[in-house]
């Protein structure tokens, strides 16, 4: 800080006495004074306000926007933390950052599969749970580096004009359906580059039963027949889906007429006048969770804040904003939401027997391989 | 007192290009374990993908060149031939795309080409076609935003060199007897060379690296070396692995341009030495 007024100071100073530096020599010293002085003024103006609101950073789409308003917005207001909300989270940014010793992000949204990637490779601080209180989350929606934020599923999705509204008879009810391009004609769309979720459903459409699914995955063999299913399918697949936003707007433009994807991007996407519905029927149940940088420049606030959005009384409103299922048990018990919505999320106990839970174990161990050859049939 | 001028921009350059480079070559070279190790390479063997990435890549920054030259040469022509202030006008036109978004002109795309996009059903409301033609998510969509996008970086530079030949070349061929065709390809084409070949090479290395467009209106098809490397960091944070493909990029570049600047004698054209 000294620095720094000083400077200003010698500045004023050759001001005050007039036009010398205006002429020769001295106007290169007057230049490089102000630059001098400018990027003192620079640098200490960001380390001021770097102390002050802690950077939370989300998704795009409607999932971030339903976190501002049940979550973020309100937590923010009553625990007194000012936030600044970014967008375009993602494990592989928070670990650059980690690395280059740059942190600048307090809160991450991550899958939990990122999630427990990154924190292998050593990106992530350890939460605190002196702070956070998980006594009534639900078991296995919380790990050492990462806490539960929602519950969704990935699902099948469809245009229902033409395969009819979901439950009906004849609509599409299982990943065989999905699979079958006779009984159900038209294009499909698939994930793009990332294998979380992409090899489970053709597994279930091969035949395999949900339980044993990981148990076959579990061999190159079996992730080999994953992938011929997946490339049988390959012609009907008119677009591989790169985000949530992206399904959403597949929906809506009715550019394909059945999709994978995430539950809740649907409904929003429904919302918004698309012909859409989906199944619950063979999903894959998972969770999307808070992780903390390595780092965080402000760890001590953000783990309060951490604790502040994990209170059951913000996850209550998330239903009414997108229909991901809460991670604290309490939130379904104080929730004012109508009896319906309750029952069309995915970790209601309706529906969470009719779906395949995601197995961590499984990609911590074999992800690296499953891309590989999943990235073989994308290049194809 | 000339090495003293320019000692901030070759430390510059070394700062910014050496080191990064440098730096990348390094990575690529460290294994999982943070030790030496050639595996990001090996992998490349072991797996497919990675040959077939870098064949599309090269294939789509081909062919996308090969659409800007078709369509920019007339249009460069066309300007160059023009009074000069017409021209500044409709240069105008090729630049304010230049001056857009990248973004927001291939979402733009997207937008017109899909399914139920405006092309298509203007198509179809006028009886052209019954179906919608797949426009987007494939190859044509890839190079209609990518030679849309990169066509100024060919014009800019073709419209230079054919506003520098006179045109009094062209009427002294006529009046020794040439007729305007063989006029053309005798002088104003040679000339006019060095124009095309400097914007195509532009067009080409700046398509190598392309991102976005691709991975818009590709559909998740059109896997490009700059989407492997995205899903190689994404997915399992892997630097080295990503390291190698950009270092195999680099020099799988370095040869072609240097195989091409061997048959196009691209010295002479480039910096005007005979």
């Amino acid at each position: 800080m000294s620095i720094h007024t000083f400077h200003i100071q010698r500045l004023q100073r050759n001001e005050e006495t007039g036009s010398i530096y205006l002429k020769g020599k001295n106007n290169m010293k007057i230049i490089k004074r102000t630059a001098v002085a400018l990027a003192t003024t620079i640098f200490f103006a960001t380390v001021a306000s770097a102390a002050d609101p802690i950077t939370v950073v989300s998704w795009g789409g409607s999932y971030g926007k339903a976190q501002d308003s049940a979550l973020f917005n309100d937590a923010s207001k009553n625990s007194g933390i000012a936030i600044n909300r970014e967008s375009g989270a993602s494990m592989s940014k928070a670990c650059l950052q980690v690395e280059s010793g740059a942190v600048t992000w307090d809160l991450v949204v991550t899958g939990s599969g990122s999630g427990a990637a990154a924190a292998a490779k050593g990106c992530l601080e350890k939460i605190d749970y002196g702070v956070v209180d998980v006594s009534d989350f639900y078991p296995n929606l919380y790990t050492d580096y990462c806490v539960g934020s929602d519950v969704f599923a990935t699902v099948m999705a469809w245009n229902t004009d033409k395969y009819g509204e979901p439950g009906t008879p004849g609509a599409p009810n299982s990943w065989a359906d999905f699979w079958d391009v006779k009984k159900f004609p038209g294009t499909r769309a698939y994930r793009a580059n990332n294998v979380d979720g992409a090899l489970e459903p053709a597994l279930m459409a091969d035949g395999v039963p949900p339980e044993k699914v990981y148990e076959v995955l579990a061999t190159r063999a079996g992730k080999e027949r994953a992938i011929r299913k997946i490339r049988e399918l390959k012609p009907h697949i008119s677009v591989f889906w790169g985000s949530g936003a992206q399904q959403a707007q597949l929906m809506k433009d009715a550019e394909v007429d059945m999709t994978t994807g995430w539950n809740g991007r649907f409904d929003n996407a429904k919302k918004d006048g698309a012909k859409v519905g989906y199944t619950f029927n063979q999903a894959l149940l998972d969770y999307d969770c808070f992780a903390m940088p390595k780092g965080a420049p402000n760890k001590t606030t953000a783990m309060k804040f951490l604790a502040e959005v994990s209170k059951p009384e913000y996850q209550a409103n998330l239903p009414f904003y997108i229909t991901y299922g809460p991670t604290n048990k309490k939130a379904y018990e104080i929730t004012t939401a109508p009896k319906a919505l309750i029952e069309s999320l995915p970790s209601h106990p309706k529906n969470v027997p009719l779906m395949l839970p995601v197995s961590l174990d499984f990609y911590a161990k074999n992800r690296t391989e499953a891309i590989e050859l999943y990235m073989e049939l994308m290049s194809e | 007192m000339l090495l003293g001028l320019a000692t901030p921009s070759i430390l510059t350059i070394i700062a910014i290009i050496m080191i990064p480079l440098g730096w990348l070559f390094y990575l690529s070279f460290i294994g999982k374990g943070g030790e030496f190790s050639l595996e990001n390479y090996q992998r490349m063997i072991e797996y497919k993908s990675y040959f077939r990435v870098y064949i599309i890549t090269f294939e789509v920054s081909i062919l996308t060149t090969l659409v800007c030259i078709l369509i920019g040469y007339p249009l460069a022509y066309f300007l160059s031939q023009l009074p000069q202030r017409f021209a500044g006008f409709f240069m105008l036109t090729v630049l304010l795309p230049f001056w857009t978004s990248l973004l927001v002109r291939t979402y733009a795309w997207l937008v017109l080409l899909q399914k139920k996009g405006l092309l298509n059903e203007f198509a179809m409301q006028i009886g052209l076609w019954e179906t919608p033609i797949k426009l987007v998510h494939n190859m044509t969509g890839t190079l209609i935003g990518m030679a849309h996008i990169m066509l100024p970086f060919l014009v800019l530079p073709l419209y230079g060199a054919m506003r520098r030949i006179e045109p009094e070349m062209m009427q002294a061929a006529a009046n020794l007897g040439a007729k305007p065709v063989h006029a053309f390809w005798k002088i104003f084409f040679p000339m006019s060379l060095p124009g095309m070949v400097a914007g195509s090479l532009i067009v080409f290395v700046l398509c190598l690296g392309f991102y976005v467009t691709p991975a818009v209106l590709g559909g998740g098809r059109v896997v490009m070396v700059a989407t492997q490397i995205t899903a190689i960091l994404e997915n399992q944070f892997n630097w080295g692995a990503a390291s190698a493909l950009g270092v195999v990029l680099l020099l799988a570049t370095l040869v072609i341009l240097f195989i091409a600047g061997r048959i196009l004698k691209l010295d002479n054209v480039l910096f005007g030495r005979s």
